[in-house]
């Protein structure tokens, strides 16, 4: 059984790498036959040639869009990409990119907004974060990103943070968290950082984690919306009405004395800890808090030590994922053991590499973006759950819905507008500030929410929904949205007057959308279309008077629209 | 789990008496005996979940009045409230149905007062815009939760597996309602298609259906050429996301240069007919409507355009719209009863709330009504719903429920039985909580009780 099932694995891929071969043999696809660049590809490769697969590297062309899309969230421009390809350095040249892009201000925007999922930054809906307070909670991740904190401190900061919501960013991961119980806090804190559906716990395990956040504090102020998350080990703002004196509480007009309302007028404060509190680590040791210590920073303490075995794990898994299209244990925010990885010695690899770089995530990043297994061809595409599980070939992935949007503006230099329903402010986005940079999930547009944006609801990395529906495909193919942004392109009207030849211009076309030159048949097909009379002309002849003949703006546009309509730009591949 | 797959098996089973319907005698059938108690039989044969009323409506119209309408100015008029109350409209007209008046902007909706029945005693009391439209869409108070989906996206939902038209089957015409009435936590698929455009404009360009400048003939063209021109797409034809993709833009293409965008083609109707709905924009927009139900698209929505949040010029704007509503609803009770599809659609029309039943003369209002959800009206027709009658009262000022309140449940639950959805189905949550259709009075929300004594 298993000797067959093998057998049809290699007549299909040679299948397919033979359809590769006839219809465009070097535009995915380079000649190099791949060669394991370090250990990371020596333990995928291993597994590949188990299952008898033989992976292609992906071309230069495929490389640089890959890796702008991956890294930066942005499309290269038709400049970039002819740079890269033709820098005659093939030795060095795509280390050379990653190492640059890595440095580009757009890599913060891209993942700040990555993390803007997993850490739900919405001012309202479900959760009321506000917007002044999902504002410094961006600018807070943002920052951190920027200047490659290492994730130990990262997770440290945003666990045992106490302060302003509008001043110190980080308390809002509490804030962000729906209802506040300890218990739905530390549901979150474990899908976010122990890539763990708490759901699948025994319930003892549940409540002994929800005990380290029993004692999380929430204090409004007199400032409207502003509030103090704090070590609150005496319970003082469970009890209604007591906040810092001369302040009232948040949303409450000062109450006149001659009706004092029923809780005011008994403050009954919850029954105070009798004795130290005990606490139960994921890991299933009870642990006795000290009275006087913040229990957030004994379970932070615990979370980023080399012995929590989740909490590496869990990030090279989530960033595997994110730049492979699915995780080394799938999905990345469903760790279990009955969830084993496909490659459970890579997965050690990618751990001790991370902990040994002092959690350096742009470590992580160069490592496997410099990975042979990184750069291999999406075509041909192995289709069977094994090889997929092993990483055979680069999974396609449509863009997200920021991402898409950013390059369909990028390309015709146009804009979106974006605003939130909130009436506050930081609702004014400036017109050219790209989708991936926008800080609050409440700031949107109906295009944004069309395609999938997550809602940043439950922190899950499903909510973001990059299925396919039909009213995309009307939205891409003939709203007037994309239409009119064709047809005022000033980049593309620029382009069709510079009075290059119909030729050179397509080249531009495609170099500015697919990021890549064209193919002599791709050249030949773009000519010979006419918009006003494609339709009734199919002669061989008339295909070559139109290729020498002028060509009219509108069919240069249809081009224009028909790269943007096509696989290739839709997805990552 | 369960109450779902009984509900998706009632509606294959409906499907399968649509089909028949369709077919030779099918629609004198449909004419004469009322598809839905044969429907309400087959289902009550078979479905082991007790359907609890017959199932008679097969599509609902919801006329959204954005921003809220007067209701002692419209449908539920105290001529003797005085002139704090009643400002400028004092004049009350008599129906076709003996005791039931409505207020002098509506002579038309007079004539076909025997075709609906109007609910005096609607009340939520809230009275922000979007929390109130929240609970007028969902029947869920708005609070810190995942928002809930509207009752467009629910029938989107439960209707789709049995729907096989063309046309998504939630319509909004033609600017979507706002951000707590579309398909909250069920995922973009569940969106309401909004068309955009204009149906009183000489063509309706319905958004990524019918384009500006673009030819037929340069659609088949542009589609060909990215036939030839996606390259990846040829060498990677067997991978399910892409062809996932292609069925997506087969079912746009059928949209585009099918028989899809027909239905939004208002020159395929009566210049006459077009005149009687009204040359303007809610007007057609009441006769696209009435086309998209007679396609089998089982939620459409007007989104009334303009709004009623009329704190001030409250006269001026309302002596306006009033007239158009009143002619383009009026139409569409008598075109649908015309065609014998009244009794499986459902009508409903109503604000998130109604507005103060006494005029707010202060600058800077200078006459105008503010927000009001203590006491408000709603007109409801067809699928089910007799016509004819008056649900509950205010008091003789309109500013509280006199007897009868009717809360959103209760409203929405009718609406459910009448279309067969269960309203106690789960929805699929995305984190896996218990989410009901509408929520249980274990929840605490106020119901009075299912519109029993209409339908």
């Amino acid at each position: 059984m298993k000797l067959v099932f093998t057998c049809a694995v290699i007549l299909l891929s040679v299948a397919n790498t033979g359809a590769a071969a006839e219809v465009a043999p070097n535009v995915f696809q380079s000649s190099v036959p791949p060669q394991p660049a370090g250990k990371l590809d020596r333990l995928v490769f291993a597994k590949l040639s188990s299952l008898n697969i033989q992976p292609v590297l992906c071309s230069d062309a495929v490389f640089v869009r890959r890796a702008y899309l991956d890294v930066i969230g942005t499309l290269p421009t038709a400049d970039e990409v002819r740079a890269f390809l033709d820098d005659a350095d093939t030795e060095n040249k795509r280390r050379a990119l990653i190492d640059r892009l890595l440095e580009r201000s757009e890599y913060a925007d891209y993942w700040a907004m990555k993390w803007g999922d997993i850490l739900r930054i919405k001012a309202e809906f479900p959760v009321n974060l506000w917007p002044n307070a999902a504002q410094a909670y961006h600018r807070w991740i943002r920052a951190s990103i920027a200047e490659n904190k290492p994730y130990d401190k990262f997770v440290r900061e945003l666990l045992t943070s106490s302060g302003s919501n509008f001043r110190v960013g980080p308390v809002n991961f509490y804030r962000a968290v729906q209802s506040k119980t300890p218990e739905t806090v530390a549901s979150a804190v474990a899908l976010a950082f122990l890539g763990s559906r708490t759901d699948s716990w025994p319930e003892d395990r549940r409540n002994g984690m929800a005990v380290f956040f029993s004692q999380v504090g929430y204090k409004p102020t007199s400032e409207w919306k502003e509030e103090f998350v704090f070590w609150d080990p005496l319970q003082a703002t469970k009890v209604p009405g007591n906040t810092v004196p001369g302040r009232d509480a948040i949303g409450t007009a000062p109450k006149p004395p001659a009706e004092p309302s029923a809780t005011a007028a008994e403050p009954t404060p919850p029954p105070a800890p009798s004795g130290p509190l005990t606490a139960v680590l994921p890991d299933g040791t009870k642990i006795e808090l000290p009275p006087s210590r913040d229990p957030r920073e004994v379970f932070a303490d615990w979370l980023i030590t080399a012995e929590n075995p989740w909490f590496a794990r869990s990030i090279v898994n989530r960033v595997w994922a994110w730049l492979l299209g699915r995780g080394i244990i799938h999905e990345p925010d469903d760790l279990r053991d009955d969830n084993p990885p496909s490659n459970p010695e890579l997965l050690a690899f990618l751990e001790k590499e991370f902990v040994s770089h002092g959690y350096d995530l742009k470590h992580l990043y160069r490592l496997i973006l410099n990975s042979s297994t990184y750069q291999l061809a999406s075509v041909p595409r192995f289709s069977d759950r094994q090889a997929q599980a092993n990483f055979a070939s680069y999974p396609l992935r449509r863009l997200d819905a920021e991402v898409l949007i950013d390059a369909v503006n990028k390309i015709t230099g146009t804009s979106d507008l974006y605003t939130s329903p909130i009436p506050e402010p930081f609702t004014n986005i400036p017109r050219d500030m790209p989708a991936i940079a926008i800080a609050d999930g409440s700031i949107t547009s109906p295009f944004l929410a069309l395609f999938g944006r997550s809602a940043r609801a439950t922190g899950m990395e499903n909510e973001r929904d990059n299925k396919p529906v039909p009213a995309q495909a009307l939205h891409m193919l003939n709203s007037s949205h994309i239409q009119l942004k064709l047809e005022q392109s000033p980049k593309l009207k620029a382009l069709y007057e510079s009075g290059r030849k119909p030729q050179a211009i397509v080249e531009e076309l495609y170099l500015t959308i697919l990021s890549r030159r064209p193919t002599d048949d791709e050249v030949k097909t773009a000519m010979a279309y006419s918009a006003a009379g494609a339709a009734s002309n199919t002669g061989r002849s008339g295909k070559q008077s139109k290729a020498s003949g002028s060509k009219r703006r509108e069919d240069f546009l249809d081009v224009a629209w028909a790269l943007i309509n096509s696989s290739e730009f839709l997805y990552r591949h | 789990m369960n109450a779902n797959q009984n509900t998706q098996g009632g509606i294959s089973r409906r499907e399968t008496l649509q089909r028949g319907l369709y077919g030779a005698a099918g629609l004198m059938l449909a004419k004469g005996l009322g598809a839905g108690r044969v429907a309400a039989a087959a289902e009550a044969d078979q479905a082991p979940n007790p359907a609890p009323v017959k199932a008679k409506a097969k599509s609902v119209i919801q006329i959204f009045l954005w921003g809220g309408m007067s209701h002692n100015d419209t449908w539920d008029p105290k001529p003797d409230a005085g002139y704090e109350y009643l400002g400028e409209f004092s004049q009350v007209i008599n129906t076709n149905v003996p005791g039931i008046q409505l207020g002098g902007l509506f002579p038309e909706l007079a004539k076909q007062a025997d075709k609906f029945s109007l609910i005096r005693s609607m009340t939520h009391r809230n009275n922000g815009h979007e929390t109130a439209a929240y609970l007028m869409q969902t029947g869920h108070a708005p609070g810190e939760r995942l928002a809930y989906p509207s009752v467009g996206a629910v029938f989107s939902l439960f209707k789709s597996p049995g729907y096989q038209g063309l046309i998504p089957p939630y319509v909004v015409l033609t600017r979507p309602q706002g951000r707590f009435s579309e398909e909250g936590f069920l995922g973009p698929k569940f969106k309401p298609f909004a068309t955009g455009g204009d149906p009183s404009a000489p063509r309706f360009e319905v958004e990524g259906v019918v384009a500006r400048s673009i030819t037929d003939d340069r659609q088949k063209a542009r589609r060909e050429l990215l036939g030839k021109m996606d390259t990846l797409n040829q060498l990677l034809a067997d991978s399910p996301d892409l062809t996932a993709a292609e069925e997506a833009k087969n079912q746009a293409y059928e949209l585009i240069l099918g028989a899809g965008k027909e239905v939004f083609d208002l020159s395929k109707e009566k210049s006459e007919l077009r005149d009687r709905y009204g040359r303007h924009t809610f007007g057609q927009e009441c006769l696209v409507a009435r086309r998209l139900v007679e396609t089998g698209v089982p939620y459409v929505v007007i989104n009334y355009p303009g709004g009623w949040d009329t704190h001030s010029n409250h006269f001026t704007t309302m002596r306006r719209q009033c007239p158009q509503l009143d002619q383009g609803l009026a139409m569409l009770l008598q075109d649908l009863s015309d065609r014998g599809l009244l009794d499986s659609t459902i009508v409903w029309c109503c604000g998130e709330f109604g507005r103060g039943p006494k005029v707010d003369w202060q600058p800077p209002w200078n006459g105008g009504r503010n927000h009001y959800g203590n006491v408000f009206s709603v007109l409801v027709a067809g699928g089910g719903f007799k016509g004819g009658c008056v649900v509950g009262s205010s008091d003789d000022k309109a500013t509280e429920v006199k007897d009868r309140p009717v809360y959103p449940v209760d409203l929405l639950g009718s609406i459910y039985q009448l279309a067969g959805i269960d309203a106690n189905a789960k929805l699929p949550h995305p984190m896996g909580l218990d989410a009901r259709v509408l929520p249980s009075a274990a929840e605490g929300v106020k119901s009075a009780g299912l519109l029993t004594e209409i339908m």
